[in-house]
């Protein structure tokens, strides 16, 4: 697979950090690709844009920044209106139904998923990241659902095994529909 | 089935888990973007192997710390950034002047003074080579991977416990901060130095009194050994020797050759694509990074373009741009700074037909693949 470029942005909180490093290590440790992940945030310590960088690819990754991703997930409105701009002409945009006001359509193919309100109803703010990657995966296939589960787990804290997973099949769901 | 372990590793971690591999059991710092992932790693690990963690109160007093650490015994290191690096400065001349094996990591964040924080920069370069006063000799590495994080910071405790002397890792925001594959060497597959000890009884111990290598033997301090240290000029005994001009030019002429005598083995280069290039691209650090992928694209477009990426970036690695120097027609020397390393360069390929073109970025972003691609096609 050629070089593929991915942005998970939002605010603090939502896990996006993590959430990115997931994804490049289910790439990384368990389909032996190369991935990296670059996180950039504000001076601030919480709240703020929160950025994750991840880059996956089959041969080694010399330059390691996102500067057009080919998938960006933006779960706010000050995520899109900041990256929306720089997605690849034929790349793909996750966004959040509680973001008002959309891009412009761009060459972009565009998915609007209601991430926040699904994390919310399986236990609040604090499973976001992982309907993300439900949804994000089930979309894009940038890496294999089982690897994502092996570095899910391998990730979270003991004893949160079964609601992360509830929280990662939810955002599979949300996604499915708009296949 | 091999021991050795898959991981996507962060900079900092690397760095703070290669200290642990080369037997660092002594840290003291102070907390600094983008420096504090290797002193909350430590906290945590040099306890669980004996070692030991001071949070000082300041940059001063944690380097003063690690050196009196070393001095008990330890190898010692320390992480900072920018500013916190500046404030080490004094005692870095000291730990040179009175040869106490140290590593101070340095992650290079945007500056004049507290700049760009959260941002990266190349700024440090002449500050690693020439920030304490007086005419020491010094040995600065690079990384520009996460793994050569690793290996460098193994390296670098080798070299200040081999040389007696302190040892800059000079990293920066973006491999600090990347996390990316790496597989980690086996405990036992890399080298492993520590200092010479002395073999002579206390009555005829000199600690001054350097080998054939210019590396005087050790004795840990306190252990019944006679053992006076001081920052003044000395003499073998390690009293003062402030009016002797003949001492003074010894000591200091020896303090340089035992790093000289071991350049060929300090000195680390990879040469990548370079066999029949026109245009040499010399990096390091994050930028090596962005040249390696310039190289592979401009590669494609037909030119015949090469990278040196230093890892040793002090003593400066001559050689290898003079082996080019009849071959390329062009250096290019892209950087996170306005041309620090540049005037070296320059300097070493002043007398040769080479063009030696500077591509300098400060606004604490990276400088991209785009950038170099496009000044390689204005240079030729």
């Amino acid at each position: 697979m050629q070089r593929q470029e991915i942005v998970i942005s939002g605010s603090g909180g939502q896990g996006v950090v993590l959430g990115g490093i997931i994804v490049a290590e289910a790439a990384a440790i368990y389909e032996d690709r190369f991935a990296t992940h670059n996180q950039s945030y504000g001076p601030e310590a919480r709240g703020g844009a929160s950025k994750s960088e991840v880059i996956i690819s089959d041969g080694a990754i010399h330059f390691p920044e996102v500067e057009n991703p080919d998938i960006l997930v933006a779960l706010t409105q000050e995520a899109v209106d900041k990256f929306a701009g720089t997605v690849k002409p034929d790349g793909i945009l996750i966004t959040d139904t509680m973001v008002k006001k959309l891009p412009a359509k761009g060459e972009y193919k565009t998915y609007v998923l209601p991430i926040r309100a699904t994390a919310e109803e399986v236990r609040g703010q604090i499973v976001t990241n992982m309907v993300t990657l439900g949804a994000l995966v089930v979309i894009t296939k940038i890496v294999g659902l089982e690897a994502l589960k092996q570095a899910v787990l391998a990730r979270i804290p003991k004893g949160t095994e079964a609601i992360n997973m509830q929280a990662l099949e939810a955002g599979m769901k949300i996604a499915e529909k708009e296949l | 089935m091999s021991k050795r372990e898959v991981r996507l590793m962060q900079g900092n971690e690397a760095c703070a888990e290669a200290a642990l591999y080369a037997g660092v059991k002594f840290f003291a710092g102070y907390p600094i973007t983008p420096a504090t992932e290797i002193m909350e790693i430590l906290s945590r690990k040099l306890p669980q192997v004996g070692g030991v963690f001071l949070q000082m109160e300041d940059e001063i007093s944690s380097m003063a710390a690690v050196i009196g650490a070393s001095i008990g015994g330890l190898k010692s290191l320390t992480a900072t950034s920018g500013p916190g690096f500046t404030l080490k400065q004094e005692n870095i001349g000291y730990a040179a002047m009175v040869e106490i094996p140290c590593v101070i990591v340095d992650v290079q964040r945007g500056g004049p003074s507290t700049g760009l924080p959260t941002l990266p920069a190349q700024m440090d370069v002449m500050q690693a080579r020439w920030g304490t006063h007086g005419d020491h000799p010094i040995v600065v590495l690079c990384p520009s991977t996460v793994y050569e994080y690793y290996t460098l910071t193994v390296q670098a405790v080798n070299f200040a416990e081999m040389l007696r002397t302190p040892v800059i890792v000079l990293s920066d925001a973006i491999v600090g901060h990347l996390r990316e594959k790496v597989v980690l060497p086996e405990l036992g597959e890399l080298k492993i130095v520590n200092r010479k000890m002395t073999t002579v009884a206390p009555k005829d111990f000199l600690p001054y009194k350097a080998d054939e290598d210019g590396v005087p033997p050790f004795v840990n301090y306190g252990t019944g050994y006679r053992y006076h240290i001081t920052s003044n000029n000395h003499d073998e005994g390690g009293f003062p020797a402030t009016n002797n001009h003949q001492i003074a030019d010894s000591l200091l002429r020896r303090l340089h050759d035992k790093v000289e005598k071991r350049r060929s083995e300090i000195v680390i280069t990879e040469e990548i694509m370079t066999e029949d290039a026109d245009v040499i691209i010399f990096a390091y650090g994050c930028t090596a990074r962005s040249a390696y992928s310039a190289v592979e694209e401009a590669r494609k477009k037909g030119m015949k373009v090469g990278l040196i990426k230093a890892l040793t970036l002090w003593p400066f690695p001559f050689e290898v741009l003079l082996k080019y120097s009849k071959q390329a027609k062009h250096v290019i020397v892209p950087e996170m700074n306005l041309g620090q390393l540049a005037g070296e360069v320059e300097r070493t390929l002043k007398d040769c037909p080479v063009k030696v073109t500077r591509l300098n970025r400060i606004d604490g972003r990276m400088i991209t693949p785009e950038q170099i691609v496009s000044t390689i096609s204005e240079v030729i």
